[in-house]
């Protein structure tokens, strides 16, 4: 089983986070959500772990 | 002629005199006139004036402003005070503070500790009210004036016209006798964010405007807050959108509250509606006073090109950023080193005026960063999309447990030096495994040396020289070329730690050419005089 990194792994946090921003751009709000999806799923993919999705969405649940 | 002054004063210290140029048939001329007579402006009238320039600064006011305005002001800035003879008195009444911390409601998400690293004669950071900063800046240039440097200040000479050709530029300036004319070789502007020069020349001044304001309150109180930055993300007080808190001289503390773009200017400046604000976050029962209050909104936006003919732009004059990251005075003081040397040498006929197309491209590259930076804190204090602000509360409400998210909390990146990568008047990197921090295009990192600091050994006061630096390394006695003569300074890192790790590495020895405002030009592991001439004609402009 795989366990979910949680500790800080994004060395340039802020220009990530702009990227993330700048990607929603010019977006309606049921743009942007829709974009998130797709975005997590594309992500859900490259980690292929259920195991590690399932952490990932109690840490998401809070 | 009534002139209205824009301001009050915190210290009326150059009264209007009529001067003699006021009576001339023909306009009299200066070589470098500065129009404006603010922390910028008056930095850069003193380098240029301690290299034996004869410097006027007009100034449409007679003093210095009132209001703390710019409180953070970073190491670089104070060791380039330092190096013009300042920098003491301005860190010693300064609070010294290294910590930030977070808070989102009640609970810290994210802290951050600017590492005070030993061996360095001025701290990280230091808040001061901005009227002392440019008090201790006047205070030093009285008594340099009193032994004669060539610095000449008027009150409440504005800059109403500027028209410039191939051999001069021409102000017209009002006074309260009237308009009177002169020239100058060169026009500097540090006239502010709004820069009239700039209006007057017709250049643009593009960039992005935030939809959003704050209320800023200097209070003074007996408090005992620590002596850190404290940011919160929805405040408990619910006294504004975000609210900041720090800590100044005089038990006086700087109150920030976001109060949104649609915020009623009038009603929110009255005195009881702040006191309210004010109360509601440090509670009724700790009495203040209220020293000052304002109401801003904010810009990122640069000039395209910060020279244009005669005359060159420096400070929000050609640069203006949000306040978060403290990155306006701080990176203006930097205009000012890297202008300071190189207008000296065009002066001195050393160098081409094409030098100063290097000052647009290493300040371009310094005015970008601080833009990007402060841009983006910005937009996370202020998100502009719905969206954008889901993904905001978002990082928030993650940091609260969540250890992983806290490095996307921003609420400012604190200014640090620009290292000038990349610039023309660079050499290869001749100590390619040495310390990174000292690589070409950096300013020198401090470290202590005897009983004081390398720095105070660095960089150029009375005249434009370049420096060879040889740390256990083999120089001669004198070296001059392309018509500098280069002071020598020969140290060992034997027993210096610092010195070793700032400046060698693993390297046994190496040799540092250095620029007058303290950066490297060139390095490398042994002296070779070929290649320090070529280098020393690199960083003066001859492979423009």
């Amino acid at each position: 089983m795989g366990t979910l990194n949680t500790t800080r792994n994004v060395p340039n946090a802020d220009d990530v986070y702009a990227m993330l921003i700048d990607a929603h751009e010019g977006l309606s709000k049921d743009e942007s959500d829709a974009f998130n999806a797709r975005l997590i799923l594309t992500l859900i993919n490259h980690i292929g772990d259920a195991d590690v999705i399932a952490q990932a969405l109690k840490v998401a649940k809070g | 002629m009534t002139m209205q002054d824009r301001y009050p004063l915190a210290y009326k210290t150059y009264p209007y005199a009529r001067s003699a140029d006021q009576d001339q048939p023909q306009p009299a001329h200066h070589p470098v006139i500065v129009v404006g007579g603010g922390p910028i402006g008056m930095a850069l009238a003193l380098d240029l004036a301690l290299k034996g320039t004869k410097v006027l600064v007009l100034d449409d006011h007679e003093g210095i402003g009132m209001g703390s305005r710019a409180i953070c002001f970073a190491k670089r800035p104070l060791e380039i005070l330092d190096r013009l003879g300042c920098g003491e008195p301005v860190a010693q009444k300064g609070v010294v503070w290294n910590v930030g911390k977070v808070f989102h409601g009640e609970k810290q998400v994210y802290e951050f500790n600017l590492l005070p690293e030993s061996g360095h004669k001025f701290p990280a950071f230091i808040n001061l009210q901005q009227p002392y900063f440019e008090k201790f800046i006047l205070d030093h240039v009285n008594a340099l004036q009193a032994q004669g440097l060539p610095l000449e200040i008027r009150g409440k000479n504005r800059v109403d016209a500027v028209v410039q050709d191939a051999d001069k530029a021409t102000l017209t300036v009002m006074t309260p006798d009237g308009p009177y004319a002169l020239t100058a070789d060169w026009i500097i502007a540090c006239d502010g964010a709004s820069s009239p020069v700039r209006d007057m020349l017709g250049l643009g001044f593009e960039g992005e405007v935030f939809k959003d304001s704050f209320l800023i309150a200097d209070v003074r109180m007996k408090a005992d807050f620590p002596t850190e930055r404290w940011f919160w993300f929805d405040p408990p007080s619910k006294a504004g959108a975000s609210q900041l808190l720090h800590k100044q001289p005089d038990d006086v503390w700087r109150i920030d509250f976001q109060i949104g773009w649609d915020a009623d200017r009038n009603s929110e400046m009255k005195e009881e509606n702040i006191r309210k604000r004010v109360t509601d976050m440090i509670g009724a029962d700790v009495p203040f006073d209220l020293v000052w209050s304002s109401i801003y909104t904010f810009q990122c936006r640069r000039m395209t090109k910060f020279h244009d003919g005669r005359v060159i732009f420096a400070g929000d004059a050609a640069h203006q950023v949000s306040p978060f990251g403290a990155r306006g005075a701080n990176s203006g003081l930097q205009d000012t080193e890297n202008l300071a040397w190189k207008l000296q040498l065009i002066l001195e006929g050393k160098a081409t005026p094409e030098l100063l197309d290097t000052y647009d491209d290493e300040r371009i590259h310094g005015a970008r960063e601080n833009i990007l930076n402060s841009t983006r804190a910005t937009d996370f204090i202020t998100p502009k999309s719905e969206i954008s602000k889901i993904f905001r509360d978002a990082v928030l409400d993650l940091s609260e447990t969540n250890d992983f998210a806290r490095p996307f909390v921003n609420s400012g990146r604190l200014s640090v030096p620009c290292i000038y990568d990349g610039s023309r008047l660079n050499s290869a990197d001749g100590l390619p495994h040495g310390p990174a921090r000292s690589r070409p295009g950096a300013p020198c990192p401090d470290a202590p040396l005897g009983d004081g600091f390398l720095l105070d050994r660095l960089g150029a006061v009375s005249d434009a020289a370049f420096q060879i630096l040889a740390i256990d390394a083999d120089v001669p006695d004198s070296f001059a070329a392309q018509g500098i003569d280069c002071k020598l300074l020969r140290l060992s890192a034997r027993g210096n730690d610092a010195l070793r790790e700032r400046y060698l590495g693993a390297a046994p020895g190496a040799v540092y050419l250095i620029r007058p405002d303290q950066h490297v030009a060139a390095r490398w592991s042994a002296w070779d005089a070929a290649a320090a001439t070529a280098a020393l004609g690199r960083a003066i402009g001859k492979e423009l």
